[in-house]
């Protein structure tokens, strides 16, 4: 009996027998090993043959050659430069960029909605819980889809048109007038930066490490010592004054970039009324690194020129443009303006190209452009920049649906940390909001964490179900347009399910980590 | 110290005060309301902050939920009847549109008359449950229905022979009585593997043999009194039809006599408004028309239910009707294919001689290789057509059992709970599985269970669904093409087993190790250690993950419409709002749905609470 159970006496006397594969413990696994990785084996063989056949079949073979040829299609939604000529590849990275900016949008403010709602619904008011009770139950019990959906018809069916907004419509703008919201999508200011404007930036960084270098500094004499240095008050005086500071100091002595005109095929102009008069009506073309658009318009308007003008986000467009005489002047950093007048010559040798002795040299380094409509022509706002109903809705969506889910964890991690801690802390004679701060949270923290950023990974893929409202997210594009105009099914949602997977276990693999880090330490 | 005290004591009392009623502030509603809404200043604020916020959302909601409109025919209609009564469009709900589409929303496409069928395995479903929600109400013998009750659903829903779901159910039969027997003689693994390999055989080819042969025989003998008697009832059925069309353009003229009226006194009440004058006449005369114009529409659409239902009658007729007519010749010609098709095959070049396509072959090969293949290839074609035709045309006409019904005529409620329901019967156990897997120490099947649930996990059931509705064609062997509803459920089951095995681990894991030892120091084997002591534990801790999970899996059901189903939400909306009478409505489409889904999820929920609190067994 014992020959069978331990492995450490003498071998039964008859040597080994086939039947011990399936009796004896000590093989036994082995042969269902076996088996198994012959059955994984068989079956992926089995796809694969499958697949091969299958692709013959069809006439198609497995190559990844499709991403770099052209798109072929429009997105309206892009953080890079991108147009219909770019390769699918590009069209790709811009859906994943789409994916990742709708999903940390929604990670953030799904954070903030959830730990108010789940610190409100442990409140001591009677009605607050309640309704926090309602909220959370009320968006996790109901499909993320008819909360996209919902919003997005919100959005788009009851906000105002862009034409209310003129003077004479119904529609105003809310926030102080600095925002617009259309039944289009939410027209909001927009940052002009000069290239002093990283000065700003740089003294607001290095404000933050000294922050957070006296935060430790102030702790390590705390440790030393025993006595506190109150932080709040330097850590903000740090913060701001620099920053401001060098705000006005880089106003004062620098102007945001300048810009120069390159007019196509003028005669006899070398001034920009002299060129107007020439041409008549002007069609003015910019680039989005250039488009300072209120200034150079109000520039044009003030010269006295009747000018249409069009706005390329991809720069070799609005040059290819320009060297098909779609457009009579462009507008370009002062810097490379010779560079671009040669790259015009080589694509379009039989046009000249004129550099306009024109600068536009006025505004701050760093300076809001706020929406305005448009008052005659097509309804328009000129100036900000806008926002689409699609990202809003799906963003919305995404927060509202996540954040009852954080309310939860919060809750719960709240919870978990037992009474008698903050008892113990107040007996001690720790005030309530350092209680809060130095005992509850950080063990409630340790609770919470793991599951938020599963939420956050939930988020993530949840927000693949932009198709329902048609933001170009990768899916949209990769998994979407790509694979339907090059029928690359196979390698479309091959890569886009890599893409997820890589994100999901990146994330889980930094969770992780984190885990370890704020284990509790016990024996 | 107390001597000294009670020397000074000049008085003493020697009977109780009378009780006294509490301070106003500290009793009943008010000490209620002190404590619980208005404590302080800064909970006050919140209070009225949030009692402000409550009334606005309400004072916007309630009116328009309850101010709306039940009977209309359409869009503008229900505004109209809105301005009737003095509200603008935008203050009353059009619930006319839930009405008249509700078949729609609950059943999706599904032939009218036979809407018993899913009725009926929908209440089955709460008798199936029963055992296993509530076990201690009802008698344990119960759960023999519940094992049979997947096998009824499915053919109640999809209908066909009668002898399906037995056929189905005698390979678990098989399965089971295989193994009891070899059990004794080859070891559990080595029965459980023969009991497999005998299901297989017998689901995959005695099966569908048995019932083909079975149709035949039934069908062989009616072929010569189908042939007499379809066209009579095709002509029946369509002189029915006329009949009814008859009937309902007689509906449609009165109707529409009535809303001319209606409109007139509508006019006449937006009028009297404006000036003031006494409405209640005029109100009441309205509000009789649009009862008059309620009941008539009521028999107009019992009218086109009846229609609906004849035409799909003449429809299968017809189609009867063609194949039965061909029967014989396709009979005739099948050996004559066959040897065709053989001989074709058997003849050709050796070039092309393993081929099944005639595409994309390399230049080489010659051009009269190429022409022989196709010739081939179009001979085996047309061969399996006919086989098909021909078994087809049995299988319709000696049909014992009820009408099928293809996957793309569900839709709706039916189809997110078909869906739903399938996937959390086949997830949670396979998911258990694969949580035992990945707990596991054997290297393979504990690696092979962390990639799949990784993978799975990883990834959106979007992106999954894409590939069951574009990729498994290409995974499965050439020319095999399934219904797309069960490729759905796969993959739902798939994505959700995931979820449950890491909810599962985690119970697993919680579990103390003691227990482990103990089954262990018991000397049960493994299944019984699992079966008997720790898979019962552990579930139980897994019970509130296992029901969210199931929960999301319920939501998710709404994805089906991105691979063309026809689900409750996006794809009802879209068809809803294509049809012209009601262009542009949007919140009624989402108020009802919702609340369908938020009902069915909010009681899983308080469900999974329940059942918590019931098999709790520590800290009592």
């Amino acid at each position: 009996m014992t020959t069978t159970t331990d492995p450490q006496s003498s071998p039964p006397s008859e040597g080994f027998r086939l039947s011990q594969l399936i009796y004896d413990t000590r093989y036994r696994s082995l042969t269902i090993q076996v088996i198994a990785s012959m059955l994984i084996a068989l079956g992926l063989a089995w796809l694969i043959n499958n697949t091969i056949q299958n692709l013959e079949a069809l006439g198609k073979s497995f190559s990844f050659g499709f991403l770099s040829s052209p798109s072929g299609y429009d997105i309206n939604q892009r953080l890079v430069e991108y147009d219909s000529q770019a390769t699918h590849a590009r069209a790709a990275l811009v859906g994943i960029l789409n994916t990742l900016l709708v999903a940390f949008l929604g990670c953030v403010l799904a954070t903030i909605l959830g730990v108010i709602v789940g610190v409100l619904r442990l409140s001591h008011n009677w009605l607050v819980s309640r309704v926090m009770a309602v909220y959370v139950e009320g968006f996790r019990n109901v499909p993320l889809l008819l909360w996209i959906l919902l919003i997005f018809a919100i959005m788009t069916e009851s906000m105002p048109r862009v034409r209310d907004f003129r003077p004479d419509g119904e529609a105003s703008m809310s926030l102080f007038g600095l925002v617009a919201v259309t039944n289009q999508g939410t027209f909001i200011p927009r940052m002009g930066w000069s290239s002093g404007s990283i000065f700003i930036v740089l003294t607001l960084l290095v404000s933050i490490g000294a922050v957070v270098y006296m935060r430790r500094w102030a702790r390590r004499k705390q440790e030393a010592t025993g006595e506190q240095t109150p932080l709040l008050p330097y850590a903000l005086g740090i913060l701001i004054v620099p920053t401001v500071l060098s705000f006005f100091a880089v106003n004062a002595f620098t102007t945001r970039s300048e810009q120069n005109l390159i007019v196509v095929n003028a005669e006899t102009a070398t001034t920009l009324e002299a060129y107007a008069e020439e041409q008549g009506r002007m069609t003015l073309c910019y680039l989005p690194d250039t488009a300072r658009s209120v200034t150079l318009m109000k520039h044009l308007r003030e010269t006295g020129v009747a000018f249409r003008y069009n706005e390329y986000l991809a720069r070799e467009r609005a040059l290819r443009e320009m060297s098909r005489d779609r457009c009579s002047i462009l507008a370009v950093p002062a810097a490379d303006a010779q560079a671009t007048i040669d790259r015009l010559t080589a694509m379009n040798g039989s046009n000249s190209y004129t550099l306009l002795d024109e600068t536009l040299m006025e505004g701050n380094a760093i300076e809001p452009f706020v929406p305005k409509v448009t008052e005659s022509g097509i309804p328009n706002f000129e100036g900000g920049t806008i926002v689409r109903n699609q990202l809003i809705a799906l963003w919305l969506a995404l927060s509202l649906y996540t954040s009852a889910f954080i309310a939860e964890i919060v809750r719960a991690g709240i919870l978990s940390v037992s009474k008698g801690q903050t008892e113990a802390a107040f007996a001690l004679g720790i005030r309530p909001g350092r209680t809060m701060r130095l005992v509850i949270l950080p063990q409630a923290l340790r609770v919470i964490i793991p599951p938020l950023i599963s939420q956050y990974l939930n988020l993530t893929k949840n927000s693949s179900l932009a198709l329902a409202v048609g933001y170009m997210d990768v899916r949209s594009t990769l998994g979407g347009i790509t694979v339907n105009q090059t029928g690359r099914e196979l390698e479309g949602i091959l890569l886009l399910g890599l893409f997820y997977l890589v994100v999901s276990l990146g994330i889980s693999t930094v969770m992780n980590i984190y885990n370890n880090a704020v284990k509790l330490k016990e024996r | 110290m107390s001597e000294v005290h009670a020397e000074t004591v000049r008085f003493v009392r020697d009977t109780m005060l009378p009780e006294q009623e509490p301070p106003l502030t500290e009793k009943g509603v008010v000490k209620w309301l002190r404590e619980n809404l208005f404590s302080g200043w800064a909970n006050t604020a919140l209070t009225l902050v949030t009692i402000y916020v409550v009334y606005t959302a309400l004072s916007a909601v309630l009116p328009w939920i309850f101010g709306g409109v039940w009977n209309a025919g359409n869009l503008s209609e229900c505004r109209s009847i809105l301005e009737a009564f003095g509200k603008t469009s935008h203050e009353g709900a059009c619930w006319a549109v839930i009405q008249e589409r509700w078949n729609q929303f609950l059943f999706g496409f599904y032939p009218q008359d036979l809407y018993w069928r899913p009725i009926l395995t929908f209440l089955l479903l709460f008798v199936a449950l029963a055992p296993i929600l509530f076990s201690e109400f009802v008698p344990r013998q119960m759960i023999w229905f519940t094992a049979i009750f997947p096998f009824v659903a499915v053919w109640l829903i999809w209908g066909g022979s009668f002898w399906l779901p037995i056929f189905a159910l005698a390979g678990f039969a098989i399965a089971g009585g295989l193994y009891s027997v070899l059990s004794d003689r080859l070891g559990g693994a080595g029965a459980g593997l023969v009991a497999l390999i005998g299901a297989v055989l017998w689901w995959g080819w005695m099966a569908p043999t048995a019932s083909d042969t079975l149709h035949r025989m039934i069908a062989t003998p009616q072929v010569a009194s189908a042939k007499v008697e379809l066209p009579v009832e095709i002509e029946r059925l369509g002189a029915a039809i006329a009949e009814i069309d008859g009937q309902r353009a007689e509906l449609r003229e009165q109707i529409s006599a009535l809303l001319a009226e209606k409109e007139e006194i509508q006019e006449r009440l937006v009028a009297g408004r404006a000036e003031g004058a006494d409405l209640d006449a005029d109100l009441a005369a309205f509000a009789e028309v649009r009862d008059r114009i309620a009941a008539l529409r009521d028999a107009d659409s019992a009218l086109s239910r009846e229609r609906a239902i004849l035409s799909d009658q003449q429809t299968a007729a017809n189609l009867l009707n063609n194949r039965v007519g061909n029967i014989e010749r396709l009979e005739a010609e099948l050996p004559t294919l066959r040897e065709t098709a053989t001989r074709l095959r058997a003849s050709l070049p050796p070039t092309v001689a393993s081929l099944q396509v005639a595409q994309n072959l390399p230049p080489s090969i010659p051009e009269e290789d190429v022409d022989a293949l196709e010739a081939a290839l179009s001979a085996e074609n047309t061969l399996v057509n006919t086989e098909i035709a021909v078994r087809e045309t049995y299988t319709s006409l000696g049909l014992v059992g009820l009408r099928p019904v293809g996957s793309t005529q569900l839709g709706g409620f039916l189809l997110a709970i078909t869906v739903g329901v399938s996937g959390i019967v086949l997830s949670l156990p396979l998911g258990i599985l694969l949580a035992l897997g990945r707990q596991s120490d054997m290297f393979i099947i504990n690696k092979f269970s962390i990639v799949f649930i990784e993978v799975i996990r990883g990834v959106p059931l979007i992106v999954w669904l894409f590939t069951a509705s574009l990729l498994l064609n290409y995974f499965l062997p050439p020319g095999t093409n399934f219904d797309i509803m069960l490729r759905v459920i796969i993959m739902v089951t798939l994505f959700s087993a995931a979820y449950i095995a890491e909810v599962v681990r985690g119970g697993l894991a919680a579990l103390p190790r003691g227990q482990y030892e103990a089954a262990d120091a018991l000397g049960l084997d493994y299944a019984k250690a699992m079966r008997l002591i720790i898979l019962p534990q552990a579930l139980k801790i897994s019970i509130p993950g296992i029901v969210n999970t199931f929960i999301g899996l319920f939501k998710d059901t709404t994805l089906v419409v991105f691979v063309g189903l026809f689900d409750p939400l996006k794809q009802m909306a879209d068809s809803i709002r294509a049809d012209a009478n009601w262009t542009g409505i949007y919140w009624e489409l989402f108020v009802f749905p919702g609340l369908i889904f938020f009902i069915l999820c909010y009681s899983m929920g308080r469900y999974s609470m329940y059942l918590e609190r019931k098999l709790q067994r520590e800290h009592r």
